[in-house]
């Protein structure tokens, strides 16, 4: 591994479902220590680009590569070596409703280091620390509300001290003070590990306040029409529908849709 | 409900110009009220030119709607010149937004008509798919099996005792009841038959041989199907519906060594002595109608059914208890496991679970009365 290397590089990646194609040939690498948006309307793929990338999908084609090493390709040890290496926050927290937070953060311990049972429990600790969550270690998921869930979520991920993060739509469904949590957590993961972050999002406010670059997909074009940091392409993009999507207006528009604005 | 004087309820008059037709609304249209049919309005008349005019409505909702729609096909249907001029215009566009769309998805193109033999193709292409992902599913568990013996420190033991609880010691209850009903019901039906004979004594040994390798273990399974088995479909299912699968996945946890082993393991253990109380619970049913109805005392009715039943049939029961075990906790994480990710999913996986576990026990069973028969045992 070298040090030249970006963090993620996928290449030529074609993803859908049964079949259907949802993207095509998609390229583009993550460097190391970049916030990175994956952003674009309902149903083009983001998601499914995201799950592909984490190797709970099989690429249709192409390669995704982390620090160099293949992945999606790669064999069975060599991809659960790099398995280890990230930490994916699941829109959902998905945490594992038959088990505490405490269990929670220590599964992915207990399955990969040969650490001691107390210290497991003092890294458990200071996860939930991190993340704000002390005093719940013994909660099970179903007693704490959405934005601890997705808190303790993030405490689960980061439990191996992963290089790079994963978040899929880390806001949904939080109100507007939670979610800039979450957007501070990112960025302080971020600085002291200099760890690499890697958000589906199409929460405007996140992607102007933390993201460094974006790639914006899109359904019709199967694949990426925009790449940038998310500023300039607000200002410069040619693109309509890149502007459109990233336009931050506080006025809402009905007056030049007309009446019909209003009923659809 | 009488309109009250105040507001007026919704009306349609006529009113005739030469060939043309004006409709004029008034008063309250409202969509849970009654409301005039157009057709009823015009009854026979046969107008060139029809318009509605609403300047005398108070309140309008869908139901308006619902009538100027209604006026519009109408004036279609029969060939009649449809006027909205004299409607406003964003109510023209709602109008206009009812009108189905040219070579929209809900009309026109239906999906292909199938005939027989793609259906019968389809179907077994279906079926091979099915019986696909079950061979796989058990080479999984046989490969996980393997792994899991040579790293023992890797199987989740709480899990499994935790399981082994549910599934096992809270069945007692129910166990209990059935199996003691069974024997009672059988016992019933052998006095009513052998007692023509005189042969009342034999209830215990038909009694005692078919509970003991027959319906003790297969009533312990039913009941496991029922229960453990629609549960463990039913978790797996919901896991899998709130991404909890993929978590592990993404962990490079193998769900078939973290979820399903250790349930499977359970009931492999649970289910013998599960079967082997049944056993006794079903005896003592056959005893106590042999006491009551009978009037056999149940130490004879015990020595007589240790002359026919010996170790190997307790044992054949056994074996077959532990092999229903496996099988019902292998139908119930497949259909878990299968589920689709939402609340109806989760509910198709737990009965379909309780179907397979059922249908796989009582095939297990042919399977095994023909090996038995073959064995000599």
């Amino acid at each position: 591994m070298t040090d030249s290397q970006p963090a993620i590089d996928v290449k030529d990646l074609d993803c859908g479902y049964d079949g259907r194609v949802l993207l095509q040939r998609i390229n583009f690498s993550v460097g190391r220590g970049e916030v990175f948006f994956i952003i674009g309307g309902s149903g083009c793929g983001k998601s499914t680009l995201l799950r592909n990338m984490i190797g709970l999908r099989r690429p249709m084609h192409g390669e995704v590569s982390y620090f160099g090493r293949p992945f999606a390709e790669g064999d069975a040890t060599a991809r659960r070596e790099l398995l280890k290496t990230f930490g994916v926050l699941f829109q959902s927290a998905a945490l594992w409703t038959s088990l505490t937070l405490r269990e929670n953060v220590a599964l992915p311990l207990q399955e990969y280091t040969r650490l001691t049972a107390r210290e497991i429990d003092d890294l458990v600790r200071l996860k939930l620390a991190q993340v704000g969550l002390t005093g719940y270690e013994d909660f099970f998921p179903a007693a704490i509300s959405g934005g601890m869930k997705k808190r303790a979520g993030l405490a689960r991920a980061l439990a191996l001290d992963p290089a790079i993060v994963f978040f899929d739509e880390p806001s949904a469904g939080l109100d507007p003070v939670t979610s800039r949590e979450i957007d501070d957590l990112i960025l302080q993961i971020r600085s002291t590990r200099g760890t690499t972050c890697v958000v589906v999002s199409h929460e405007l406010d996140s992607i102007f306040r933390i993201g460094d670059r974006v790639i914006m997909l899109d359904k019709a074009e199967k694949g990426i029409i925009a790449t940038g940091n998310p500023r300039e392409l607000q200002r410069n993009s040619s693109d309509a529908r890149v502007r459109e999507f990233l336009r931050r207006d506080d006025e809402p528009c009905i007056g030049s849709a007309g009446g019909t604005a209003l009923l659809d | 409900m009488p309109a009250s004087p105040e507001v007026r309820s919704a009306r349609a008059d006529v009113r005739e110009h030469g060939d043309s037709i004006v409709v004029e609304l008034t008063g309250r249209w409202r969509i849970a009220e009654k409301r005039q049919e157009f057709e009823e309005v015009m009854r026979d008349r046969k107008p060139t030119r029809v318009a509605l005019q609403m300047e005398g409505v108070e309140e309008w909702d869908s139901s308006l709607l619902l009538f100027a729609n209604d006026a519009k096909r109408w004036a279609g249907g029969h060939g009649v010149q449809w006027d909205e001029t004299l409607l406003p215009s964003d109510f023209r566009d709602m109008l206009a937004k009812m009108e189905p769309a040219a070579g929209s998805a809900s009309g026109g193109e239906s999906a292909p008509g199938r005939d027989l033999l793609t259906w019968v193709g389809l179907a077994t292409h279906d079926l091979a798919l099915r019986s696909r992902s079950m061979y796989t599913f058990v080479g999984e568990c046989v490969l996980s099996a393997f792994r899991l013996s040579r790293q023992p420190h890797r199987f989740r033991w709480r899990d499994c005792l935790s399981e082994m609880q549910q599934c096992g010691a809270m069945a007692l209850p129910i166990v209990s009841l059935i199996s003691l009903l069974v024997g009672l019901i059988m016992a019933y039906q052998a006095a009513v038959q052998l007692r023509q004979f005189g042969a009342d004594i034999y209830v215990a040994d038909l009694v005692g041989l078919a509970v003991v390798r027959e319906m003790g273990p297969m009533m312990a399974a039913v009941i496991m199907a029922g229960r453990t088995g629609a549960a463990f479909a039913a978790t797996i299912g919901n896991m899998k519906a709130g991404e909890e699968i993929d978590a592990l996945e993404s962990l490079g946890i193998l769900p078939i060594d973290f979820l399903v082993m250790p349930r499977l393991i359970a009931l492999g253990i649970m289910m013998p002595l599960l079967a082997m109380y049944a056993n006794m619970l079903g005896v003592i049913g056959g005893m106590l109608v042999a006491k009551t109805v009978l009037e056999i005392p149940p130490s004879a009715y015990w020595v007589e059914m240790q002359t026919i039943v010996d170790l190997s049939d307790i044992f054949t029961g056994l074996i077959k208890a532990v092999v229903f075990g496996l099988l019902i906790g292998f139908s119930g994480c497949l259909r878990g496991l299968q589920a689709d990710r939402s609340a109806a999913g989760v509910g198709r996986a737990a009965t379909s679970a309780v179907v397979t576990g059922i249908l796989m026990v009582i095939v297990a069973d042919a399977v095994f009365a023909v090996v038995f028969n073959i064995l000599g045992l």
